[in-house]
């Protein structure tokens, strides 16, 4: 799996917010073998130093960082985090996130377009939080994204694939798009039906740092994300409404 | 006779001066500031000794030493009302309110009369709650106040800079001892305090919310502490979006918070190492106490217990961390 030319390791990808404590959050990307960590740069935490120790924890993971623009409702702040972020971590990727509904998290999709088509300018690589909307994939894909991550429902709600239709449809719209199911998601059957779906890669926070055993839940999205897409690789069979015996009935006595 | 100079006159240091003097050390307590004030983490501390709610994600060994400390600030003189915790959601968290629950077992269910019961004033806003009885709370200034004046009657000497010469010293500066502690990082947490005299609780009230959680701890005089955030920095500043956070969710929990005054914003940052679990450390004559994180008032009597034990009998303690050297 490759995001921007860069060869990606494991389709789980972890965000650091949450967790009882930098030490359960390193062992859960331990026991999962996660390969991308995402990071908030929350302006709140105050001054591009504040968080620094946090931060430093954090590449200490040794994975590959993901920042992102969590909490921010508009393309001037959006951009402006992005900046931050660059400066701060070093790399040209952004998880491009921005608010438009405070009690759903839902994005802005016209904020969304112009933030990404500002950063794209600006030689960022956007990963765009998105709807799965396919007409929003479009726009994304001509402002330069070469990502997309389509949310299963709601930041923090963990209610799973709320729209399957849709997903379905966005996936076989950009067949050739890496794509990434962020936000959602609560249980790890739930990334594995995303990856069966053909998605790239699973994104979450929330389902592992609330669980009780943060580490634990990790491990089993690892698992659930790798039999996925097993099955995904392995070409699923098709549902039929006709019961079909695995081993055949002739020559047996199965009319006495 | 032992001399004992301790660093940091915060809730870590005051305990360990008690500890030690109790065990008949000449105690000398070092801190910049001539008094308990805004310049020491603890000043801005909820005062909740609540063992088992903070194990809903705390570590094991934080509600086991945590369980303790109700007894010994009593046993110090300090007025300890042991009323227990009480735990609500607004009406869709339901959810949360059960989550809790798995991971508190020491709770027991009310329902909106017995909820009533405990707390009248907010009787008829919450149909459901959990009351964790065998907690505690104190008011923390007045509990470090107390603990200064029982020290210096004790011949504690209270001073601004280490007098120079042989003896133990224990190290309790909290943030201000990254300077030998590199993996001490601070956790900042904001809080405010309101004045209401329409409204009174008899115990701590925790309000869980998936984004904004708050608890609110009543404080004679009429005095509410809400708090408190919890942000990876160690910033100081008193961000709009946390008090509006914090003052948001007060006012769910009840209307009259809306026409309480504004007394306090505060905030600190906490001093934590990665497992947010405090450690002692030894380096010949000097013991270091840290990273008590959002556990000051809880944890401090079992650490300076731990200190003093090490200092005087030459016991190994738990939460001993051999790293520091």
């Amino acid at each position: 799996m490759r995001f921007y030319g860069t060869e990606i390791a494991s389709r789980l990808m972890l965000g650091t917010a949450q967790y009882p404590s930098p030490a359960v959050l390193a062992e859960a990307f331990r026991r999962s073998g996660a390969g991308i960590a995402t990071v908030s740069v929350r302006r709140e935490a105050g001054g591009e130093k504040a968080g620094a120790a946090f931060w430093d924890l954090v590449r200490e993971l040794g994975v590959s960082l993901l920042p992102n623009t969590a909490g921010c409702h508009s393309v001037r702040e959006a951009v402006t985090t992005a900046q931050m972020a660059r400066e701060l971590f070093g790399t040209s990727w952004i998880k491009l996130e921005v608010i438009g509904h405070t009690d759903t998290l839902q994005p802005d999709p016209f904020a969304l377009v112009e933030a990404a088509r500002i950063l794209t300018e600006e030689g960022f690589q956007v990963f765009p939080y998105t709807t799965e909307d396919v007409v929003l994939a479009d726009r994304l894909l001509n402002a330069g994204c070469e990502v997309l991550m389509p949310w299963g429902a709601p930041i923090g709600t963990g209610l799973g694939l709320t729209n399957i239709y849709g997903l379905r449809t966005l996936r076989a719209q950009f067949p050739d798009v890496p794509m990434v199911v962020d936000a959602g998601l609560g249980l790890p059957s739930q990334a594995a039906m995303a990856m069966e779906m053909g998605y790239d890669a699973v994104l979450l926070n929330t389902a592992v740092a609330k669980a009780g055993d943060p580490a634990a839940m990790a491990e089993g999205f690892a698992r659930a994300v790798e039999a996925g897409r097993l099955a995904f690789e392995a070409d699923p069979m098709e549902p039929r409404d006709m019961a079909a015996p695995s081993t055949p009935v002739i020559g047996k006595a199965f009319l006495s | 006779m032992t001399r004992a100079t301790i660093l940091g006159a915060g809730v870590a240091g005051l305990c360990v001066a008690t500890e030690l003097i109790g065990r008949g050390c000449a105690v000398t307590v070092v801190d910049p500031a001539p008094e308990h004030g805004p310049h020491a983490c603890s000043w801005w501390a909820g005062g909740m000794l609540a063992p088992f709610c903070e194990g809903e994600t705390a570590e094991e060994p934080v509600v086991r030493l945590g369980r303790k400390a109700a007894d010994w600030w009593a046993r110090q003189g300090v007025p300890v009302i042991r009323q227990g915790t009480l735990v609500v959601t607004l009406g869709r968290d339901r959810r949360e309110l059960d989550r809790f629950a798995r991971r508190v077992p020491q709770h027991r269910r009310l329902d909106g009369a017995a909820l009533a019961a405990l707390e009248p004033d907010l009787g008829g806003r919450f149909e459901r709650g959990l009351h964790v009885a065998e907690e505690a709370h104190l008011d923390p200034r007045a509990a470090l106040r107390h603990l200064r004046e029982r020290l210096s009657q004790a011949g504690a000497v209270f001073a601004s800079a280490p007098a120079p010469g042989a003896g133990l010293t224990v190290d309790c500066r909290g943030l201000a001892a990254r300077d030998v502690l590199p993996d001490l990082r601070g956790v900042k947490g904001e809080m405010a305090v309101l004045r209401s005299a329409d409204i009174r609780l008899s115990r701590p009230v925790r309000l869980l919310h998936p984004r904004f959680p708050l608890y609110v701890v009543p404080r004679p005089g009429g005095l509410f502490m809400l708090g408190a955030t919890q942000i990876e920095s160690d910033d100081r500043r008193r961000s709009v979006r946390s008090v509006l956070e914090l003052l948001s969710a007060a006012y769910a929990l009840h209307p009259a918070f809306g026409e309480a005054e504004l007394v306090e914003i505060g905030a600190d940052a906490r001093p934590a190492f990665p497992d947010n679990l405090p450690r002692l450390s030894r380096r010949g004559d000097t013991i270091r106490v840290n990273g008590l994180f959002r556990h000051g008032f809880l944890l401090a009597p079992a650490l300076a217990r731990m200190a003093a034990e090490m200092a005087c009998d030459g016991t190994t303690p738990e939460l001993m961390h051999a790293d520091h050297g």
